[in-house]
Formats: C-alpha cells, structure tokens, sequence
C-alpha cells in the first residue's frame, strides 16, 4: 500500500463552546448538564412568536479571539439564518453568520517535530449551538430531544486545507485549544463537546496539483478519535483511489468504537440550508474602540508564555509546552512558583510536580485545573515541607495526594498520615546496623571497593523504615559505617 | 351608570375610556356591553376566534376598582379591545389562523399584550384573520369567514379582517392587527375604520407570530383617528426583547393632532392614479379628498415613485422566502399538530404540515424555498432585496419634495367573497398600493374618505410619512376626518 506515494490535505472546522453564562439569544444558563429541558425558555425553545436578542459578551469573545489569531475583524458582520429541519433544531434554522463573519483570515501557530509554523485561518463566526436528541428515552423505544444546549454560543474557526498529516491536525486543535483557553473563552473540555471539530479530508498524488475531492468527516471528540478518523479516512481514500475508483464527496461520521468513518450523506443528499440574512437582528457593529480594549486585554498567548518558562525560568521547551496547554494550568504553575520561590531550580521542582504526579491525578480524576483542591499555596507548602526534610519524596507524593483529593493542609496530613521523616541519627542508627548485619556480603563487596552498593543499603534501609527514613541521614550514618 | 348597550359600543375608544375615568360608566358595563354585541352579531360577522368574557369581566372589575380609588393606569383603562389572532396571550388560545396551532396555548405574552394590559385595557377575544397573515380576504383563515360589516356578502379584506370588522361592527372600539404588506390598512379601508401601519422597528413584534420579520409590524385599528393614535402610543418604543425596535423616544401624537393641514406638502404620485387599474369610484373618493386638503390649505405635490411598480414582485419573492425559514417550526415536535400516526421522523414533518397548513401558507413556503435556492438565490432573492432599496431611494427623494404621500388604499372597494380566491395573482394585486411601504419600512395610515358611488362601500385614502413620523399622518388624517362628512353606521349589522 502506497499511503507515502499520497499527500494528505485536512481543514479543521472547530466548535468552541463560548464560556459565558447565558445563552446567545436569551437568558437561560449555558451549564452543562441538568435534567432535560430545564435550561429552557420561550425563546431557545423556538416558540411562535419569539425574538433573539443577542448577548453581547458573545460578540466581545468572538473579537477577542479573532484578535489573538491575527483576524482582521469586520467592523460590520451580519448573522445569517442557516435553514434545515432536526428535532434538535428548535426554530427549523440556526441563526449563525455566512456571507459577512465577524472575523477573517488569521492564523494558528503550531509546533510538530520541533519544527515551528503557521496554519492560516479562512474565518470565524458565531452562532447558537442546537439541542441533543436522546434516543430510546422510554419503553416504546421513542425519542426525546433535550434542548438545554440550544442557544449555546459557539464560535466556528476554519482553517484553509493547510494541515498535512493526522499528527498535524493534532497538533493545530491542540494549539487553538490552548488558546481559546488561555483566552478564556472556552474550557476546552471535549469530552463534554464544548470542544469538538469536523475534519475535511482528502488526498492527492504527491506532485499533482490539484486536491483531491474531499470528505468532511463529523463526531471526533477527542485528540485520539482526530488521529484515527484521519488515519482512517486517509487509507479508505488511497485505497480507493489506488483501486481505480474514485473519491465521492459526502459526509462522514467517525465511529470510535469501531475507529471507522462511514458515510452519513453523499453529496446529492447534502442539505441545501437556503442562508439569508437574518431579519430578525441587525448586523453586529464592532466599534473601533471596542477593539483597542479588547485587545489591551488580551492576556499572555500559550506560545509566548512557554517561551518566557524557558528564557527566564529555564524549563524544558517540553515542561513549558505543557504547562501552556491548558490556561489553568499555567496560572497554578505560576501561582505556585511565587508562593514557593524563585530561580530555575525552583521553577523546575515546581514544574515537576505539576507535570506528574498532579498532571497524573488530573487526569485520573478529570478534574479541571480551576476546580482542585489542591491550591498553588498547597503544593508550594508540600515543596517547603521536603526542603525542611520534614518528609522525604515517597512521603511528599502521598501527601501531594491526599490533598489533591481532600484539600486537606499537608502539614495535617504529614501528621494524620505519620509521613514525617525520622532524621535523628541516633533513632536510625539502629535500622542501619541491622541491614548491614543482615548483608555481609555486600558489605564486603562495598568494602573491596564496589561503592554503588551504596544505593542497595539506603533501599534497605528506607524499607525498613517504611519510607520514613530521611535518605540524608541515612547516607552519612552509612558512609561514617562503611568508611567513605 | 346604565346606558344602553346600542349607546356604549358607540363610544370610541377615547370616550370609553374618559367615561370610566370620569365614572360615568363602568369598565365592566363597557365590557359587558361589547360582549352582548359580540354575541348578537358575530354569528353573521364572524370576526372572533376566540371570547374570553370569564378574563375580560375580571379585568373590567379590576379596572373599576382603579377608577374607584383613583389609581387608573392610562386613560384607557377599563377600556375593552380586541386582538388578531396573532398575538401571543398567555394561557388563551393563539391560532394564527391556523390548523397548525388549534388549541395551542402560548405560555406568554407579547409585549404589545403586555403593555395593553399594563394600560388597563381589557381584551375580550382574538380576532380571525388569513393564515400567517397570508391574504388579503380572510377568506384563508382555516376556521371561517369574516364578512364585511358593510355587505356580509363582501369580505373585510385581511389578513387583519377581523380587526377591522369588530371594530366597524361596533363589537369593539378598537383592535390591534399587524401589517406586512398591506393587511392592516386594506381591511380598515374595506370596513371603513382608520389603521395605521406604522415604521418598521416602532412597535415591538415580541410574541407576535412571524409571517416576514423584515416586513411585519404592529398596528392598531379604530373608529377615528385620534383613537388609533392613542393605541399605538399605549403599544409602541423600544423593547429590549426586539432587537429591530427602534430607540426613539414615542411622539405625543395627541399633542399635535388638531394641528390641522395648512402648509402640508402633500405628494400625489403619478403612478398612483394615472397608471389606471383603479376602479372610478375609488379614485374618485381619493380626488375628492385631496380636493379638501387644497382646501384645507395643503398644497399638492406631483411626486414620481418610477420603481414601486416592480413592489409587488420583490414583495412576493422577500416575504415568502422570510416566512419559508419563520414557518420552518411548525413541525410537529414541540407544539401544535402533530401527525401521531406518522411513520418515523420525516413521515411525521411532512404529515403534521400537510395537514397543518391551509392552500396559502403552502404555496408561499414552495415559493419562498425555491427563491431562497442555491442557483436561486442570487437571482431572486437578492435582487428583490435591491429593489427594495431603489424604492426606498425613490420615497427619500419624494420627501425631500412633500411632507406626506396621498392616493389611493387598494384598486378597488371590498369585493366580494368567492369572486378571487381562484386566482391568488389577482387576489395578490389588491396590496399594490400598500406594499411599498412595508419594503420602505414606512409608517402608513388608511383613513375613510367617503363612500364609493354606486355601491355605497367604504373607500380609504392612503397618506405614508417618513420614518417615525406617524405624527404627522395622524395630524394629516385628523385634518380630513374633522373636513370630511363622518360615515355612517355599517348597514351590514
């Protein structure tokens, strides 16, 4: 098979969830979850006779990511009706933007390979999200539709076709989420969809010069399900074109169970939405001076602030990428930093920390980083404990847990937990003795010069001492024993 | 405090409300006395869809209660009113005319209901009309006819018919209807009441059903001019629910109502008159009424409006394809008809509308569907939308040159029911002369100017203003209902 003789040619259409706390036309809440049609009202439920009315802070998010992307934002932008019937479509039309959106152009850096570049952006618009239908909701096997999500802001971001390989694709979602994030305009949650895209995928022969007929694939909510869906939907088409046949455009929908894409609608299918400008709102007029604010707020970007961690703090391009991944993160990473200490050293310890054994918890728990109990103070006073030798790393780590789960304070739990450190020589002296009474031939071996055995005695000391031992002591007791 | 009914459904709308205030009447004698009237001619007229008499003599009971402790709300509190069937009102059945939406109960009010209420004005009943609003008979209502009060073998016009006919009928001093293209002032001008279709954006259209947003509003019909311009004060400004409200503070049009017509420039177009299609005795009323204004101290102005004959066909293209999209949620999954015999989603859309929706309705959403095509669009609905601009470019360059535009309401006088709903083209002509001014979003009014020779049927002369200038139609108006013999009482009932 012959996947290299073919270059891969993605667009990204990704949806962002707006994070405000109402809906886009009215005042009903934007939380996730709740019983059925309970965030509802008149107005999301598409009733006869109701009016959107528009939310501006809808308009200030969508601006202030069009301008960490470099967009030229429309100073006058118009909402179009997009017409189509769906149960979960309230109004048998989204009010979404088409002809005139609030932003254009515009580009989304990315790094893959160590390599640096730039993914351009054709545009980006609003428009409400629609409800869910909820299939075999009672005995009859009949379908309900829960509309609680309808009326939820979203932002559409489109790139042009500039994305090469599924890893690519990876990477540029992971970038604008970390943006969007850090923007604070969404929370980057996929798996509850406030974060979700639609891939357009096609091949060509490597030197042709033109694109092959792209297939828009929908239902990826997750980096992996990107990755299969592409990797998938890359080999279908190969194979396809390789056989003699022929690439049709249509819509696919990725299946993740059994890591498929099938075809949802051909092109003949395809829905004609018959936009036209929406009557019922007048176009959206950004004023210059909105602008400017909106731009003076801007906050630090992910790829600036992993470049300050690394010129300044002197982490890892690996560390820093992670900890800017997620906006939340960063703000903890920095919090903590400042409640801990300075210097690399510091920063280091700090990122250490976050990037495993809570980076570990996070996920294990999906707890976002706005919402742990762990607080920056927390985990620096967990940092101060082990430079005292208060406790020691393995004590450090379960400490770091217990207040993750039950933000509880360390020094409680060093005490509830007996996780202090034992640094009295005198106390250790005896554990030490017995080991090495109870290991003559590695003290011999140590003796004739085999001085890493070092390493063993400690082991089987800290063993002894279920972990309580302060290694420090336990080192000098040995060399003062072993000779140096 | 018992003045015979014949006398109190004579009163209009300010007289009610003024004797309520003064307590010479009751607001629940009023209302009584509008529902005994209902009740008594109804049968032949056929204007309510609905009476809610339990609501309305609580209502008059509380308005009463407000006079009696001097806390009246408006001077037309305890008044009673009437409202097309096309204005959301919590807990009453709101059908738009429509199959679709029988038995539906709306669970709130539109702002117009809203600030009606919060006036003290008491609603007794909704009023049939066309479809969506789709006609200009009523003769597409899916529940029945309404008859012209003036000859019940002739119809009110529509789709607000049966606002003008209750209100001609004496059933009530007024009634709010709405206007997209023509159908609030087509059917005053048939049953020889004054309706106001004012400037798009001056009246919320909150909880009013959507036929086509860009082109409906909300307005009111009475017996007299400064009847209608009290209601439309009660009911207009900005509301934040109606991003296409206007900001603008409402005028006092009491204030500058009796300011008669000395000075006024009033632009006659050319094409109006000239370009024939009217019937003689029609365009004779109107010359009659332009002949008072000279005499009033007017001074007639010819005015060109070169681009309103290519009205009708950008009408017919941007109303439909605006109602295609606005009637999209009539489909069964939320409320209204539903079709539960229906096999499966799709079957279930398309049997709920096919047998929700009357002939009308239909025929606009395969038309507005169509105009708004890919392929189509371009070439039907964009172009219209560019028509409509050069025919707002031809009224800004009229008023430059007149203060108000004068002619004619409709071609003909009320025509009778049957003789045109074979032929929706011909029905579609009888809104030429009103439906450049929903394209130019301007404010309208249809006042009676006599009767037609021969038939003796009302005939309405048509005055358009600038934008948010209902003002001065109504003091316009006024000053030809002051010069102009009054009608007489409807022979029909």
């Amino acid at each position: 098979m012959a996947v290299a003789d073919f270059q891969t040619v993605i667009g990204l259409e990704v949806h962002a969830q707006l994070l405000t706390r109402t809906k886009i036309f009215c005042g009903c809440s934007t939380a996730f979850g709740g019983e059925p049609n309970t965030h509802v009202c008149p107005v999301c439920l598409g009733l006869p006779g109701v009016l959107p009315s528009l939310n501006r802070r809808v308009v200030e998010m969508a601006v202030r990511t069009g301008l960490a992307l470099g967009c030229a934002v429309r100073p006058k932008s118009v909402w179009a009706r997009k017409n189509y019937f769906y149960p979960d479509l309230p109004k048998g039309y989204q009010i979404s933007q088409y002809e005139l959106p609030i932003c254009e152009g515009g580009e989304v850096p990315l790094t893959l390979d160590g390599v640096e570049r730039t993914v351009r952006l054709v545009r980006i618009h609003m428009e409400e999200d629609a409800g869910k239908n909820v299939h075999d909701v009672s005995a009859d096997g009949s379908s309900g539709v829960d509309l609680n999500r309808a009326g939820v802001p979203l932002l559409e971001i489109v790139s042009q076709p500039d994305l090469r390989s599924a890893d690519e694709a990876v990477e540029y979602l992971k970038s604008l989420r970390a943006i969007v994030m850090a923007l604070g305009v969404n929370d980057g949650n996929m798996q509850e969809g406030s974060l979700r895209c639609d891939a357009n995928v096609s091949v060509m022969r490597r030197g042709a010069s033109e694109y092959g007929t792209r297939c828009e694939i929908k239902n990826m909510n997750s980096f992996r399900f990107l990755r299969q869906a592409i990797e998938y939907e890359v080999r279908r088409q190969v194979e396809l074109v390789e056989s003699g046949g022929r690439v049709e455009q249509e819509t696919r929908l990725f299946d993740p169970d059994r890591g498929e894409t099938r075809s949802m609608r051909s092109k003949e299918e395809a829905h004609d939405y018959r936009y036209f400008p929406e009557p019922d709102l007048p176009p959206v007029i950004v004023e210059p001076a909105l602008v400017e604010r909106l731009r003076a707020e801007l906050p630090e970007l992910p790829r600036a602030r992993a470049a300050r961690y690394q010129s300044a703090l002197g982490l890892s391009a690996y560390d820093a990428g992670n900890l800017v991944a997620d906006a939340a993160v960063a703000g903890f990473f920095d919090a903590a930093l400042a409640a801990y200490g300075e210097g690399a050293e510091a920063a280091k310890k700090v990122a250490n920390w976050l990037t495993g054994e809570v980076a570990r918890l996070a996920n294990e728990t999906g707890e976002a980083a706005a919402s742990w109990k762990l607080t920056p103070q927390k985990l620096a006073a967990v940092l101060r404990l082990v430079d005292a030798g208060t406790i020691g790393g393995p004590g450090a780590k379960q400490v770091v847990e217990e207040v993750f789960r039950t933000g509880a304070e360390p020094e409680a739990v060093v005490k509830a937990k007996g996780l202090a450190q034992v640094s009295d020589a005198g106390a250790l002296e005896a554990a030490v003795d017995k080991i090495l009474a109870a290991n003559p031939a590695e003290v011999e071996k140590h003796r004739s010069g085999k001085k890493d055995l070092t390493g063993f005695f400690v082991g089987q000391v800290m063993k002894e001492t279920k972990g309580k031992a302060n290694p420090a002591v336990v080192n000098a007791l040995l060399r003062k024993k072993l000779g140096a | 405090m018992t003045a015979p009914t014949q006398d109190l459904v004579r009163l209009g709308l300010r007289e009610a409300g003024d004797a309520v205030g003064a307590r010479r009447v009751s607001s629940r004698a009023l209302v009584d006395a509008a529902l005994a009237r209902i009740e008594a001619t109804d049968a032949k007229v056929g204007a309510f869809l609905a009476v809610t008499p339990e609501r309305a003599r609580a209502a008059a009971d509380a308005a009463d209660a407000r006079a009696a402790a001097g806390a009246r709300r408006s001077p037309i509190d305890g008044v009673p009113l009437a409202l097309k069937d096309i204005f959301l009102t919590k807990g009453v059945p709101t059908t738009a005319g429509s199959r679709i939406l029988e038995g539906y109960l709306p669970p709130y009010d539109a702002t117009v209901v809203e600030r009606l209420e919060a006036a003290g004005a008491v609603v007794v009943g909704k009023l049939n009309m066309d479809e969506f609003a789709m006609g200009s008979s009523n003769e597409n209502s899916a529940y029945k006819p309404c008859h012209n009060p003036w000859d019940l073998s002739r119809t009110p016009g529509g789709s607000s018919g049966g606002s003008a006919a209750a209100v001609a009928a004496r059933q009530v001093p007024g009634a709010l209807g709405t206007d997209t293209g023509g159908s609030i002032r087509e059917p005053a001008a048939f049953c020889g009441v004054v309706g106001v279709k004012p400037t798009y954006g001056r009246v919320s259209r909150y909880g009013v059903i959507a036929f086509a947003s860009s082109l409906d509003q909300v307005g009111p019909l009475a017996r007299s001019v400064g009847d209608a311009a009290v209601l439309l004060r009660t009911v207009a400004g900005h509301d934040p629910r109606d991003m296409t409200s206007s900001t603008r503070p409402v005028d006092d049009y009491l204030a500058t109502l009796e300011g008669g017509a000395k000075g006024l420039r009033v632009g006659v177009p050319r094409e109006w008159l000239e370009g024939g299609g009217v019937d003689p005795g029609v365009a004779g009323a109107v010359r009659s009424a332009l002949d008072a204004y000279e005499r009033l101290g007017a001074r007639l102005v010819e005015i060109s409006l070169p681009h309103s004959k290519y009205g009708i066909g950008a009408y017919y293209l941007i109303a439909p394809a605006e109602a295609s999209s606005n009637l999209a949620r009539y489909d069964g999954v939320r409320f209204g008809l539903r079709a539960k015999d229906a096999r499966g989603l799709k079957e279930m859309y398309s049997e709920s509308r096919e047998r929700g929706f009357g002939p009308e309705p239909k025929r606009r959403i395969m038309l507005g569907t169509y105009a708004l095509s890919a392929g189509y669009y371009d070439a039907y609905y964009l172009r219209a939308q560019k028509v409509r601009t050069l025919i707002r470019r031809d009224f800004d360059a009229a008023f430059e040159r007149c203060d108000v535009i004068a002619g004619p309401v409709t071609p003909s006088v009320a025509f009778r029911l049957g003789e045109r709903t074979d032929d929706p083209l011909k029905m579609y002509l009888a809104d030429i002369f009103t439906i450049t001014c929903n394209l130019a979003a301007l404010p309208g009014l249809s006042v009676p100017c006599g009767l037609e020779a021969g038939s003796g049927l009302p005939v309405g002369l048509q005055l358009l203003g600038r934008p948010f200038d209902e003002a001065t139609l109504f003091r316009a108006a006024r000053a030809l209902e002051r010069e102009l013999p009054a009608l007489p009482a409807p022979p029909g009932v």
